[in-house]
């Protein structure tokens, strides 16, 4: 078992984002997150893993969960990723964009095979 | 953690809200496809020692984070269940979680039922369409007097669950998105 966020060093996180804000508008939990390249020199150990996690997609949250970094705190890291272009995201189906009776026949067709 | 297909392209959310202790770790772990982790929304550190564990044999603590599991629907699709405590106190968390959820399980022990009034009222008052899972700790009431006891609109679906049972607990997501189906006219967008 992994251990808490909570143990963490609170000092870490903010190093890590500089004390700057979640970048909530970009991450929904559910945000898939794609590699578009690869480590590269001067990246932080947590970037360089982002990048590494990310090349299958990736949820927000799972990411969050794998560093072992409060969501807010794995958002501003991601934020940075974003606007240097080293990924990009898949957003996810909400009820606010096309959720149709066609997504939730897919749903249940997904539940029902499991 | 397995990855995903790489065509994954739209994760979609479900949340399980219940009281303390009710099962909904046991409920996430036991339909997804990877070890339920859990992590936090903030750094706020509450929850240590103050959950009140009484009438719950066998727990003694409890997590401030929520917990999360993942079913690949099919090669675009990705479900992801988050599991998340129901006390007042603890709403700060929904906001974010609930942000494009699809809809939400309330799972109730039915041994302490006023545990989810403040979660329904909450749900309803939002318009988070639900379903109500009573998880059966071998004492089960009648489901009509469940439903009284919540007071629960005749629309909304109550079912009897085993946490523990893949099977029981599929069945339990499937009524919820058979649900959200019957609300939905064919062909049209919501």
């Amino acid at each position: 078992m992994s251990r808490s966020v909570r143990d963490e060093d609170p000092d870490r996180f903010y190093t890590l984002t500089g004390g700057r804000a979640p970048a909530t508008e970009d991450f929904d939990l559910v945000t898939l997150v794609v590699s578009e390249s690869a480590p590269s020199a001067g990246m932080t150990s947590e970037q360089v893993a982002i990048l590494d996690m990310c090349r299958a997609p990736t949820a927000v949250v799972e990411i969050a969960a794998e560093l072992r970094l409060p969501v807010g705190v794995a958002t501003v890291l991601l934020g940075d990723l974003l606007h240097a272009g080293k990924i990009t995201v898949r957003p996810p189906l909400s009820v606010a964009m096309s959720l149709d009776a066609s997504t939730l026949e897919k749903v249940l067709v997904g539940l029902r095979k499991l | 953690m397995a990855p995903l297909h790489s065509t994954a392209k739209h994760g979609l959310k479900i949340v399980v809200i219940g009281g303390f202790g009710v099962g909904k770790t046991t409920l996430v772990r036991s339909v997804s496809e990877i070890r339920p982790l859990d992590t936090e929304a903030t750094m706020t550190d509450v929850g240590a020692g103050i959950d009140d564990a009484t009438g719950v044999p066998g727990k003694s603590t409890t997590t401030v984070a929520f917990d999360f599991g993942r079913i690949t629907l099919d090669d675009e699709h990705v479900l992801y269940l988050f599991g998340a405590p129901g006390q007042q106190r603890f709403w700060f968390l929904w906001d974010r979680l609930f942000t494009g959820a699809l809809g939400a399980i309330v799972l109730v022990d039915q041994r302490r039922i006023a545990d989810s009034w403040y979660a329904i009222d909450r749900l309803e008052h939002q318009g988070t369409p639900f379903v109500v899972a009573c998880n059966d700790f071998g004492d089960a009431h009648e489901p009509q007097e469940v439903r009284d006891a919540l007071d629960l609109d005749p629309a909304v679906p109550l079912l009897m669950c085993d946490a523990r049972s893949r099977e029981s607990s599929k069945q339990v997501l499937i009524a919820l998105v058979e649900h959200l189906y019957s609300a939905v006219p064919q062909g049209e967008t919501v």
